[in-house]
């Protein structure tokens, strides 16, 4: 019988910037990025083709600095495709030259076919074995799971999927739910989508909506909705790591990004228990935590750890 | 096998459908036997309908159809020239794929003229098992551009793609420019605002969404509740609105309650409870070269479809006879209005200041 390889040590990455930052906050960010322990940056702008702060050749100069740093880097395209422009800027970037790309809408799938490896995003609806088994046989060398995929149903797909395809998984950060052609940030404003005046890059962690009992419910992010409760796997590392899961998603955010990805390399490394990384992650959070999806529940509910006697969701 | 090497040339595509003339098919919903009967009676030129599981993205409770009730949809139809789609539109689970199938399966013997599918494993077996069937790419693929749809003809022979309701008109026009794949638009019926098979909302809160069981807000996780402040509706425990004395309470799908953000208190902050109505740019969407309107709502009455799709039906004829006189008749808005969700309507992201 062959000897099994011991497991690869579960990578971080950095998931695509999804606010509306300025020129100069985004580079102090991947500054600052670069002097942490995550070992793939995914870059460039996945919500709003109207958010120009950067262009391609200014996350290209990101790239080649954290590239310099030893980050694997990957651009990710746009995930709503509307006009011929944003067409156009995917195959401006499948053809970018010095990074793999990601992949978040079948046209850019398109764009990188049989061309050049790629990761299959988390928009692009990967389900079950033979969808994934088409993505690998078009190139793709990662995919990452759908946001609501329960942990039950990656462990199938892990015990069936083509070899050679990396999984990632998106372990922290407010979830990116739906995409919209209404920039309901400019709309909160009354301003309409052609003249939002870049709203959005006054919520540099979204625009929170709350319900009328004053609970935080979502947040606006232009054309985007997310979760206002922030997901966090921290306390699910190990599992994770049973699953063979190869990679964990971090999504940014404003404050304490270094501090999260700190508590995240320390637990996988086994240096960190992951009840006591989960107690330190809640004050670094913008807002309350929750694991729902992972663990067959709603997404926003939070699962405590299955060491303790009663699974219970706090909503 | 490797799919890489099925893809289909040129020779094979359709007509370019800009030096097309004919007119627009209308395509109706029928979540019942009746419906379906309403549907084709009123002048549709097809019906799409869906099985009652989650193979299907309007997965309700005393909806939808078993085979025998299939088999005489498809006899009525086809008796009287209508064609009938299959929708098979949700994304296959990891631990059930099978279902979808043997959906499939039952369909092509059941005699349906199509299938409308989002799933591209589920494409890959269609054109292993059934090379004949013809595809439809479901709005829930959420393609938005040509070269995604091309992408689906290209890897699977898919001949027509229903695109998510966030084009503008100029935007579809360009998409159908630059592609030989049937285009069908939405043109009437409850008015998703995001993204079709990009929206996970509804799992957020209650765990079940469109993409995974069929189901957006689903009934089972409603509360209503008279209260001092009003009557309130929720969802798994989440208010998502609450009615003053005399306002009309609606369903409470959850992108469409009542929240607050900042200062602003107590408004629609993604979209207002209301319906698509595109009887004003019907002209615009035909010469454009538009090949299929669909209407929303098989989840509603055989009332509701009858009286739909007989306003459309007189519309697209109207039009088709005349295009420069054709102007929506106030009866047929009245019409429509009083089955649209919240009683009025919108053009929704074809009208570009909606966005």
């Amino acid at each position: 019988m062959p000897t099994t390889p011991p497991p690869a040590q579960l990578k971080l990455s950095l998931g695509p910037l999804l606010y509306h930052w300025s020129y100069d906050t985004v580079c102090q960010f991947y500054e600052q990025m670069a002097e942490t322990a995550v070992d793939v940056v995914y870059l460039g702008e996945t919500v709003c083709a109207r958010r120009r702060e950067l262009r391609l050749p200014d996350w290209l100069a990101i790239a080649a600095m954290l590239i310099e740093a030893g980050k694997e880097v990957v651009l990710s395209t746009q995930t709503l495709i509307e006009s011929s422009s944003d067409v156009g800027l995917i195959h401006k970037i499948a053809a970018n030259g010095l990074c793999a790309v990601e992949a978040n809408d079948m046209g850019a799938v398109h764009a990188v076919a049989g061309k050049v490896p790629f990761v299959a995003g988390p928009h692009l609806n990967l389900y079950n074995v033979p969808s994934l088994q088409w993505m690998a046989q078009l190139g793709a060398t990662r995919w990452v799971a759908p946001l609501e995929m329960k942990r039950d149903d990656l462990a199938l797909l892990q015990a069936a999927k083509p070899a050679g395809l990396q999984t990632e998984v998106f372990a922290h950060g407010r979830m990116p739910l739906a995409f919209s052609a209404r920039c309901f940030t400019a709309r909160h404003r009354n301003l309409p989508k052609d003249d939002c005046r870049f709203s959005c890059i006054d919520h540099p962690d979204g625009l929170t909506l709350r319900t009328r009992e004053q609970a935080d419910f979502l947040v606006l992010n232009g054309i985007q909705t997310q979760s206002a409760k922030v997901h966090t796997l921290i306390a699910d590392v190990p599992d994770l790591q049973t699953l063979g899961i190869d990679m964990l998603r971090l999504s940014p955010q404003s404050q304490h990004m270094a501090d999260v990805i700190n508590l995240f390399d320390a637990v996988r490394q086994g240096t960190l228990a992951p009840q006591a990384a989960l107690a330190r992650m809640v004050p670094l959070l913008p807002d309350q935590a929750c694991n729902g999806y992972w663990h067959g529940q709603p997404g926003m509910a939070l699962v405590a750890p299955a060491t303790e006697a009663q699974q219970h969701a706090i909503t | 096998m490797d799919t890489t090497t099925t893809t289909y040339a040129t020779s094979d595509m359709l007509t370019p459908s800009q030096n097309d003339p004919t007119p627009p098919e209308l395509v109706c919903p029928a979540g019942s036997l009746p419906a379906l009967k309403a549907a084709v009676d009123n002048g549709a030129n097809c019906v799409y309908l869906g099985l009652k599981d989650a193979t299907n993205a309007r997965n309700f409770a005393g909806l939808n159809f078993d085979e025998a009730a299939i088999a005489q949809g498809v006899r009525h139809a086809h008796a009287k020239r209508c064609k009938v789609f299959l929708a098979l539109n949700t994304y296959p689970q990891a631990a059930n794929p099978l279902l979808w199938q043997q959906a499939m399966d039952k369909a092509v013997d059941l005699g349906v003229d199509a299938v409308i599918l989002a799933d591209p494993g589920l494409m890959q077996y269609a054109v292993r098992r059934h090379p004949q069937l013809r595809l439809h790419l479901s709005v829930q693929g959420s393609a938005t551009s040509h070269e995604a749809i091309n992408f689906y003809h290209e890897q699977f022979g898919v001949v027509r793609a229903v695109l998510p309701r966030v084009l503008s008109i100029e935007q579809v026009r360009q998409v159908i420019e630059k592609t030989q794949v049937e285009i069908e638009v939405f043109g009437f019926g409850s008015l998703c605002v995001m993204v079709e098979g990009r929206c996970a909302l509804s799992s957020y809160v209650t765990g079940e969404s469109p993409n995974t069981h069929g189901v957006c807000s689903p009934a089972k996780a409603v509360r209503w509740q008279e209260t001092p402040k009003g009557l309130e509706s929720r969802l798994n425990g989440v208010l998502i609105d609450r009615y003053g004395a005399g306002e009309n309470a609606g369903y409470p799908t959850l992108c469409k309650g009542r929240f607050d953000v900042g200062d602003d208190t107590n408004y629609y902050a993604i979209e207002e409870p209301t319906s698509l109505n595109t009887l004003g740019v019907l002209p615009q969407l035909m010469k454009i070269g538009v090949r299929a309107i669909k209407i929303e709502g098989r989840q509603r009455s055989p009332a509701y479809v009858a009286q739909v799709t007989r306003v459309w039906r007189e519309a697209i004829d109207q039009c088709v006879a005349n295009p420069h006189r054709y102007a929506p008749k106030t009866t047929w808005m009245s019409a429509l209005d009083a089955v649209a969700e919240g009683q009025q309507h919108t053009l929704g992201a074809y009208h570009r200041p909606w966005k």
